[in-house]
């Protein structure tokens, strides 16, 4: 588009040159490759969600005689049966299950990594070379290897089928890229504000609540955000401590479906798929400003 | 309102490098004192040792009657005016105000009360309800002077206020500030001040004494006027004025008066100079602003010849530089009286004033021409 406006704009009543007519040609035969290319590409891109969608109102017999996505004869049955499930709870249940573990986990780390990186990024301590390494090297260590001894340890205080399991690492500031995120964001923020605050009188943690908590939020959403996406995702994490199926969240009980039915019923887990899809996909676009906000613009002006 | 002391305060950090080698500063109570140097001499940081911002590694820092060396800052009754304003962004001016009062536990009607009162003495009634991110510069920076005024602290802390702020705003905010000192002592509340700038300007238009530091030292403190006519050494001397005063090497001789002699050539500086030394002839450093430094033709009598090397015309008046073989010299002189014919490598003639010369040892840099001037 940009090649349009090289060209010299003349005046209302005069007709276009033949060059300016050829130069407007060419500018909007450019514009046309390109944005044809890039919806192509995009199309390519989001292809299977779309499917899946579409997937999710077809019979389970249509889903594999043709590869569109438009269903022949639409049908919600895929949601109402898979709702039900093959188990005494319905889907709700699971949701509810998944709910029960992302908000007290979210709400855990969002609190532990802004004292943890507040500690880190503001004071001087003994030992905080080391401790900060350690952050950084449990940041690099693969997740798969500290499972067994955790699962050995959450096994031996008693908590296997429950869902401290899931919640405690993460209310200790567990997640080290959060630590490591928060307390980048945190470097970024000039300390005058909270030099003004402790001239002012607040105490330590004053400061932090009233000074350091606010400036943060843009770096405190994303954080949660990830976590709820990614918890709501997380497979093997309730795989491994949860056992009894009332205790199953979304991400178990599609996996259910798959086990208990011999010819599995695509359209259900496919329905259910959608339905899981959903929440990530609401908080992901209701907290997009901030997130876009916290990334675009520091809360200070020079 | 209270006086404030520091007595052989030192600064040493981690790495063992000194900033701040035992300073002594008495400010007495509603004086406003400037802290003046170039960057790096640690004024910001005897200022925010002051605050409590920064530990004091030795010495005594008072306040009143109390020793504060390891009280919080919000213990001290300071208030503080920071550089960039540091404005809490996220809360709007009318709670960045009352946000110190909030954290002491005062009733909201009080905080309303005093809000408006600050507000309505820094005019910034209008602006109470915006965010600190839709005020101007000069805004900002007169929220601030209002978060630190509305807790009537002992001592007023200012860490360059000004220096963000364009020159036009930085002359009237100047003003604004001295008022207001004027003001809170015609009040009946004196308000003790600590200013720390780089600007000299800033620093004699608006400091009761002066406190001219250099590496962590204490070079001189008083008055602009005695700081102007008596500097105590040759960094003071160089350092307040503009241009910068003309410090160059020479060799005293006294016979009848002070006869210098620079590359050569000597000129007479008479008796009255002569009897404020107390110096043994020799090499010297001569010191004379630019402004008591006489532009005369060439060859004139008791006067230096020199090169004219360049000519800056100012308006009011010219900058005449100067070379009397390797020794640069400035002169300032009234357009009017200028010779508009002079240019560059014509030769002319310097004519020092006695009277307003200085003379400075050599090693020390110590003003050795200040014998029965008072201090």
């Amino acid at each position: 588009m940009a090649a349009i406006t090289d060209i010299p704009v003349r005046k209302g009543s005069e007709p276009p040159t033949a060059i300016e007519l050829k130069h407007r040609r060419k500018a909007m035969r450019s514009s046309i490759l390109r944005y044809g290319l890039l919806t192509l590409v995009g199309l390519v891109m989001i292809y299977p969600l779309i499917w899946l969608v579409g997937a999710s109102f077809k019979t389970n017999a249509e889903m594999f005689s043709s590869a569109g996505f438009w269903p022949k004869e639409p049908t919600l049955s895929g949601y109402i049966e898979g709702w039900q499930t093959s188990t005494p709870y319905t889907f709700g249940k699971f949701f509810v299950n998944t709910l029960w573990i992302i908000i007290p986990k979210t709400i855990g780390t969002a609190i532990s990594c802004t004292l943890v990186a507040y500690g880190f990024a503001r004071f001087d301590f003994p030992g905080k070379k080391f401790l900060f390494m350690t952050v950084i090297a449990t940041l690099l260590l693969p997740n798969v290897v500290t499972r067994i001894p955790q699962y050995l340890l959450f096994r031996d205080i008693g908590w296997l089928d429950s869902f401290l399991p899931l919640w405690v690492p993460s209310a200790l500031a567990g997640d080290a890229f959060f630590v490591f995120m928060v307390i980048q964001f945190l470097r970024a923020i000039p300390r005058d504000m909270e030099e003004a605050a402790r001239v002012d009188g607040a105490t330590t943690l004053q400061t932090l609540v009233y000074i350091v908590v606010p400036m943060l939020m843009p770096a405190l959403i994303s954080v949660c955000l990830f976590q709820f996406m990614w918890t709501m995702n997380d497979f093997l994490g309730p795989l491994i401590y949860i056992s009894s199926v009332e205790k199953y969240p979304v991400s178990l009980a599609l996996k259910l479906s798959i086990d208990t039915t011999e010819a599995f019923a695509w359209n259900q887990i496919l329905a259910m798929s959608v339905l899981a899809l959903a929440p990530s996909l609401a908080v992901f676009f209701m907290a997009q400003k901030y997130f876009i906000e916290g990334i675009s613009s520091g809360g200070v002006k020079g | 309102m209270a006086e404030l002391q520091l007595k052989g305060v030192e600064k040493t950090y981690g790495n063992g490098f000194k900033a701040v080698h035992g300073i002594n500063l008495d400010v007495k109570e509603g004086e406003f004192m400037v802290l003046v140097g170039p960057s790096g001499c640690a004024k910001s940081t005897t200022l925010r040792m002051i605050a409590g911002l920064e530990t004091v590694t030795g010495g005594e820092i008072r306040i009143g009657d109390n020793v504060v060396n390891d009280l919080v800052p919000g213990k001290r009754g300071i208030a503080m005016v920071f550089q960039n304003y540091a404005l809490y962004p996220h809360m709007k001016v009318r709670r960045n105000l009352g946000f110190g009062l909030q954290l002491r536990g005062k009733p909201k009607d009080e905080i309303a009360t005093a809000t408006g009162e600050v507000s309505e003495i820094l005019e910034i009634e209008k602006l109470l309800d915006r965010l600190p991110k839709q005020l101007s510069g000069g805004q900002a920076q007169r929220v601030a002077v209002g978060r630190a005024l509305i807790k009537h602290p002992d001592v007023f802390l200012f860490d360059e206020p000004l220096s963000n702020l364009d020159a036009k705003l930085r002359a009237a905010m100047r003003v604004r500030i001295t008022d207001l000192h004027k003001r809170l002592k015609a009040e009946g509340r004196p308000a003790t001040v600590v200013y720390v700038t780089h600007d000299q300007v800033e620093a004699m238009t608006m400091g009761d004494r002066i406190c001219v530091m250099k590496d962590g030292h204490i070079m001189q403190v008083a008055d602009p006027v005695t700081l102007y006519e008596r500097p105590a050494n040759a960094f003071v001397a160089g350092f307040i004025g503009m241009p910068e005063m003309n410090l160059v090497p020479a060799v005293l001789t006294r016979g009848l008066g002070a006869q210098l002699t620079l590359d050569g050539q000597t000129v007479d500086a008479g008796d009255e100079l002569a009897r404020r030394l107390y110096i043994q002839d020799g090499p010297v450093t001569l010191g004379i602003r630019p402004q008591h430094l006489g532009v005369v033709p060439a060859g004139s009598p008791n006067s230096l010849t020199g090169t004219v090397t360049n000519i800056e015309f100012m308006g009011h008046e010219v900058n005449l530089h100067a070379k009397v073989g390797n020794a640069a010299f400035v002169a300032v002189v009234p357009s009017e009286a200028f010779d508009r014919s002079t240019q560059r490598g014509d030769r002319v003639g310097l004519t020092v004033s006695g009277s307003h010369a200085h003379v400075f040892d050599v090693s020390s840099g110590e003003n050795v021409s200040l014998k029965g001037a008072l201090n």
